[in-house]
């Protein structure tokens, strides 16, 4: 049976039609914070940092992730569930239990918060794949867990995966940040690198699963902005087999990540340049080599690049990335503190968590801000295997997006 | 003679109270419409409506009007309809026509809107900031191959990256025009400006005049099925090569050059002998198939040390797998030109009655390489009657990497589309090879205003990619999100790729 | 440095809370400690003090309360802040003198009338936008997009000075007034003074770079030329005035020669367009 999201209020209004053949805009605001060293950092933060940024989101959707906050289960994969009701959970927990040794199942830690309403049922699992299963379907583990997101997005009425990383989690929802985070006991949890997303949605409704950041794996990716080049990129995309569905930059920014780092190996520095190319009389005056190796990116990607105003974060296991486009039409700051760096929409929300910074500056256009966690490898996750069309299935549950081929076996 | 039935389109009106009795309109007329006795004496029946007397008439008073012969309304039965029969009556022959299909089929351009941002994303200032135009034809790979380069940065593997495109200042070049059907002077000029705009322009298939030889890296060579002027040097001359299999104003059919038209420059430069008429054959006829057209792109690979090598084909229904199996043959680039675009001559019948719309074309031929995977291996030139920065701008929306312009080319040169190239006695200096006549266009002059037409239409690109919110145009190609149809019906919205407006 | 530790929150944690701030009043002077103050509350206040007479506010613990100074009309009273002060400080504003010990967000000046603003740290993008008069002194570095369409109109001339470097954009569509770039108190030297871009647009005003700028970092309408005798009599009194105001010695910032841009012409695309 199809998913529709429409039949459900509450978990998504059913006015609002998710599967959106329209471009959605909106607004917002945005942090990322890592700890270098792997120190640990309260969920305080991030939700302070976006509680100074309240101003720029209209209460329609905040949300985390958060890495390294279970330190108790590191190697277990972690579901974040939102369901609709009760039936929803048996049917997707079956399908859990069916592909894992299922370690801990309860609900999401949570405490009413005013103004946070028609939340969905939320569960969390950490869980290990079966060994024999993995072993007869001769698949990673990653284009496992990727598999049973779809199956389970695509194949169980009401509910959704929210992230499904290790070692990690998404906490998001519709109100402002600083509810969501206060509602999801965020100051409970300790991570080396946390991102935060403040939505302003100017022509839907929120819902829950709708909100930033989107994950897949242990990739989150929140974003700020406008951009201009949505048709030609969503159709550059569709071209690889990717489903956009959802209408929303951020699907469109998630996917481009998948194919540039992921599917085509490309250092996430040079990931960046293809997003946010240098303009033509910059890479004029490069040395041969560098303009040789800029020219061919822009020429290839072309299709795929950015254009008009955006802030992005991408978080990963080990790290985040912050970007914005290549004239800079979306507010960043940057700065460093010790072994913290953290990025913004606006220096108050550094200033907040970090009162006196070592550094404060304002990321060039198009160039990204790297953090790197020491010891962890980025995981670009070079034993997933699968197709864009799975990943588009998995990442967003959209009918269209898990019927466009037969991806869900 | 026998008394033709057919009478004079155009009526050419003097006021002799003004004239000045200067003889300048008998020497200016290329079809020879005056005689001259005391004063000008037109022949209305010679008239082309070419302007050219209008123009220069020191007094400026010539006028010419239509015929404006009452004939029994019929909506069946055409004025033209008549007319083409009577003429045929009285010659039996092909009515032989040039210029673009001047029919009223829908213009899907001119049903077409562009997008703007307000407030959610900005709009650009094209004035000050940066506006990106450039453009690289040709290949590309689908992605980029990345090695560290040892400093702890990267560089590209080897061998990995674009090779052999050509990089255009402007989506914009000007289309094959053959030396033979045009001047000399039209050529130099076409290739004076190709070079101070950064983009291309194309010899057409009557060869490469050595004038044109300091320009050659913004010439596009062309090799037809008369094969004329192809040698290797002029394979290893132009910037890119184009096989010509078919153009849009008359698909699947071949070309004439009469002897008249072959003077001694000519000869040469397509290597015929002067006076011998100059026949393209209907096919190449070492193309009869697709693998054979892989072969003979890969032999003008070989022979050109691997410069693009481009195909231009008519519009026709079949386009899309036509264009497909180009792409996988190995070309560079497809050309597609529609059923609107120009010729210097060709028949009526076929001018008025074989293709489909440039604008079909387009979205059926991206979508379908993008189906397949194959879009990044080829770039879309669009032509066929693209009449204003707007179509360009729409052609690209639409998913072309670059237009081409002919007729607007020729118009910037004087050109009044008077329809009469095959004569070979353009007033105007363009469509002949009468040096009393080719004189007329100064190159300098040519390329000063082709020249202004290119920047002009680029800054109006320019001013719509801002209104759009993106810097280059690349994030407007094939971005048929910010296209809206008005009036056009669902199934060819659907075609198209566009929603209507509203949606 | 690690981040702030922070008390387990008793509520919803909040950037700021809807109440008005701690006020503490010597005579003409006013302390308001702005600690997690929202910007409606603090602003309020601040116009209050000021219809009753303040000539001296002090704002302490500001973190990015937006609009500080925004549309006020009143000379003679001074703002002094301590912390960052958020987007769009003195927006609008005719008259105010205002004193950041910190950094400036995005926005700050922006279509601003008269006054100073003097800001001891940083400034973001927009900076100056439209400004129309008084003066707006930057110690270090500022953003993409600074002092674009200042203009100047009979006795409004506008001034900005910034004591770091720049980004791209840098008075974009000038039209009148002078903006100065020092490039001194930098965050990184490896950078250009200035982004590119630089005066795009202009047509109208000057720019003073202090050092040099490559053709490539310039707009098509503009000329570059090093800065006479002539030009230092309008440079050195601003110079002097923007040292005083942040305690560097005057000598020290003109030892070294400037560079002025100045528009080619008034009208520049007067050519660019035909009538139909
Ligand atoms: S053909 Fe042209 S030049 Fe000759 S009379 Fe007619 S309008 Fe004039
Ligand atoms: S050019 Fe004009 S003025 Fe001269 S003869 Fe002809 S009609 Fe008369
Ligand atoms: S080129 Fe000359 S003959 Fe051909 S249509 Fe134009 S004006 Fe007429």
């Amino acid at each position: 049976m199809p998913y529709d999201l429409n039949r459900y209020d509450g978990f998504a209004p059913a006015n609002f039609r998710e599967e959106s053949p329209f471009k959605i805009h909106g607004g917002c605001g945005l942090m990322g914070i890592c700890d270098e060293s792997g120190a640990l950092m309260s969920g305080e933060v991030p939700i302070l940092a976006m509680a100074v940024q309240r101003d720029r989101g209209n209460g329609l959707g905040g949300g985390f992730a958060g890495y390294g906050i279970y330190p108790a289960f590191p190697d277990h994969f972690c579901f974040h569930m939102m369901y609709h009701d009760l039936r929803a959970k048996e049917e997707a927990e079956a399908i859990l239990d069916r592909h894992f040794l299922i370690e801990v199942a309860e609900p999401m830690p949570t405490r009413p918060v005013k103004g946070i309403t028609g939340a969905p049922l939320l569960w969390r699992y950490f869980m290990t794949p079966h060994t024999h299963m993995l072993e007869e379907r001769d698949v990673s583990a990653e284009d496992y867990v990727v598999g049973v997101v779809m199956l389970v997005n695509s194949r169980v009425d009401g509910a959704f995966v929210a992230s499904s990383g290790k070692n990690m989690g998404a906490f998001k929802g519709v109100g402002y940040p600083e509810e969501i985070g206060h509602y999801f006991r965020l100051e409970e949890y300790e991570g080396h690198t946390w991102v935060g997303h403040n939505r302003f949605p100017t022509n839907t409704p929120g819902w829950w699963g709708g909100a930033h950041p989107f994950t897949l794996l242990d990739w989150s990716i929140v974003h700020n902005g406008e951009i201009s080049s949505y048709g030609i990129n969503s159709r550059y995309l569709e071209q690889f087999g990717y489903t956009c569905s959802l209408g929303t930059d951020t699907e469109v920014a998630a996917y481009l990540f998948d194919l540039l780092l992921r599917r085509h190996k490309l250092p996430v520095e040079l990931a960046c340049k293809a997003l946010a190319a240098p303009l033509w009389d910059e890479i004029d005056r490069m040395p041969a080599d560098a303009a040789a190796l800029m020219r061919s990116l822009r020429a290839v990607y072309g299709p795929g690049m950015l254009n008009g105003p955006f802030a992005i974060v991408l978080g990963f296991n080990g790290g985040m990335v912050a970007l914005n486009d290549r004239i800079k039409l979306r507010p960043l700051v940057a700065a460093r503190s010790g072994a913290v760096i953290m990025v913004a929409s606006e220096e108050s929300a550094i200033r907040t968590v970090l009162p006196a910074p070592d550094e404060v500056w304002t990321p060039k256009a198009g160039e990204p801000v790297i953090a790197r966690v020491a010891g962890m490898e980025p995981p670009f996750h070079s034993q997933l295997h699968a197709s864009p069309a799975e990943i588009s299935c998995a990442m967003t549950a959209v009918e269209a997006a898990c019927h466009a081929e037969e991806v869900v076996a | 003679m026998q008394q033709s039935f057919v009478q004079p389109e155009f009526r050419v009106k003097i006021d002799y109270d003004k004239c000045h009795k200067c003889g300048r309109c008998v020497q200016q007329c290329g079809w020879g419409v005056y005689d001259f006795n005391e004063r000008p004496v037109p022949h209305d029946e010679k008239c082309r409506a070419c302007h050219r007397c209008v123009t220069f008439c020191p007094a400026h008073c010539i006028t010419i009007e239509k015929n404006t012969l009452a004939f029994r309304d019929n909506d069946n039965w055409s004025t033209d309809a008549r007319k083409a029969v009577w003429k045929q009556a009285e010659t039996g022959g092909v009515l032989l026509t040039s210029m673009g299909n001047p029919k009223p089929y829908e213009r899907i351009f001119d049903k077409l809107l562009l997008d703007a941002c307000q407030v959610t994303n900005p709009s650009i200032d094209p004035l000050r900031e940066p506006m990106e135009l450039r453009t690289y034809l040709g290949r590309k790979p689908d992605n980029v191959e990345i090695v560290p380069d040892g400093n702890g940065g990267f560089k590209l593997a080897e061998g990995a990256g674009v090779h052999h495109n050509i990089k255009l200042d402007t989506p914009i070049i000007f289309s094959p025009m053959s030396y033979g059907s045009v001047s000399l002077n039209v050529h130099r000029s076409l290739a004076m400006a190709a070079e101070r705009c950064g983009i291309l322009m194309n010899t057409g298939e009557g060869g490469l005049h050595e004038d044109l030889y300091p320009y050659q890296d913004n010439v596009i060579v062309q090799v037809a099925s008369g094969r004329f002027g192809v040698s290797p040097e002029y394979l290893q001359r132009g910037a890119a090569i184009e096989i010509k299999i078919g153009q849009g104003a008359k698909p699947g059919i071949g070309g004439h050059l009469p002897g008249e038209k072959i003077d001694r420059e000519v000869s040469a430069t397509r290597m015929i002998p002067q006076g011998s008429d100059a026949i393209s054959p209907a096919p190449h006829h070492d193309i009869y198939s697709i693998e054979d057209l892989r072969q003979l792109i890969y032999a003008l690979k070989e022979a050109s040390g691997y410069k693009p090598v481009g195909v231009k084909i008519a519009a026709v229904h079949n386009v899309a797998a036509i264009a497909s199996g180009i792409v996988r043959a190995g070309a560079d680039y497809v050309y597609l030109d529609g059923f609107r675009g120009g010729t210097g001559a060709a028949p009526a019948v076929i001018r008025d009655h074989i293709g489909i719309p440039i604008e079909i074309a387009i979205a059926v031929v991206d979508q379908r390489l993008r189906e397949e995977g194959i879009r990044n291996q080829a770039s879309i030139i669009a032509a066929g009657s693209i009449r204003s920065s707007a179509d360009a701008a729409k052609a690209i929306a639409l998913g072309a990497d670059v237009v081409a312009i002919g007729t607007a080319a020729l118009l910037a040169l004087g050109c009044h589309l008077c329809q009469s190239c095959h004569t070979g006695k353009c007033s105007w200096g363009i469509t002949t090879q009468k040096p009393e006549l080719t004189r007329r266009i100064d190159p300098e002059w040519g390329a000063e205003r082709l020249t202004n037409l290119v920047h002009a239409w680029s800054h109006e690109l320019q001013e719509i990619l801002g209104a759009l919110g993106v810097n280059a145009v690349e994030s407007l190609r094939g971005s048929r999100e910010r296209l809206r149809a008005v009036g056009l019906d669902e199934q060819t919205c659907r075609i198209l790729g566009v929603k209507p407006a509203g949606l | 440095m690690k981040p702030a530790s922070i008390a387990p929150p008793a509520g919803v944690i909040e950037g700021y809370r809807y109440v008005a701030p701690a006020v503490e009043c010597d005579g003409a002077t006013v302390r308001m400690d702005a600690q997690g103050v929202y910007f409606q509350q603090l602003n309020d206040a601040v116009r209050e003090e000021i219809a009753s007479g303040a000539k001296l506010i002090r704002l302490s613990n500001v973190n990015g309360q937006r609009y500080i100074g925004t549309g006020l009309r009143v000379s003679g009273v001074k703002i002094e802040v301590e912390g960052t002060a958020g987007n769009d400080l003195a927006m609008f504003s005719d008259g105010i003198e205002i004193e950041v010990f910190g950094n400036g967000q995005d926005g700050v000046g922006n279509t601003m009338s008269s006054g100073r603003i003097v800001v001891h740290g940083d400034a973001g993008d927009v900076l100056g936008y439209g400004m129309r008069g008084g003066s707006v002194y930057i110690r270090g570095d500022v953003g993409y997009r600074v002092g674009i369409h200042m203009k100047a109109f009979e006795k409004l001339v506008p001034v900005l000075v910034c004591g770091g470097k720049a980004r791209d954009f840098f008075g974009e569509y000038m039209a009148g007034g002078m903006l100065v770039l020092l490039g001194i108190n930098a965050r990184d030297d490896s950078q250009p003074i200035a982004g590119g871009f630089l005066g795009a647009g202009m047509h109208g005003g000057v720019i003073y770079v202090r050092g040099s700028v490559e053709p490539w970092q310039c707009g098509a309408e503009v000329a570059i030329a090093t800065v006479g005798e002539e030009h230092m009599a309008e440079l050195r009194p601003v110079i002097e005035d923007y040292a005083k105001a942040m305690g560097m010695d005057a000598e020290d910032i003109l030892s070294q020669p400037f560079t002025r841009i100045a528009p080619m012409s008034h009208r520049p695309y007067a050519k660019l367009y035909a009538s139909m």
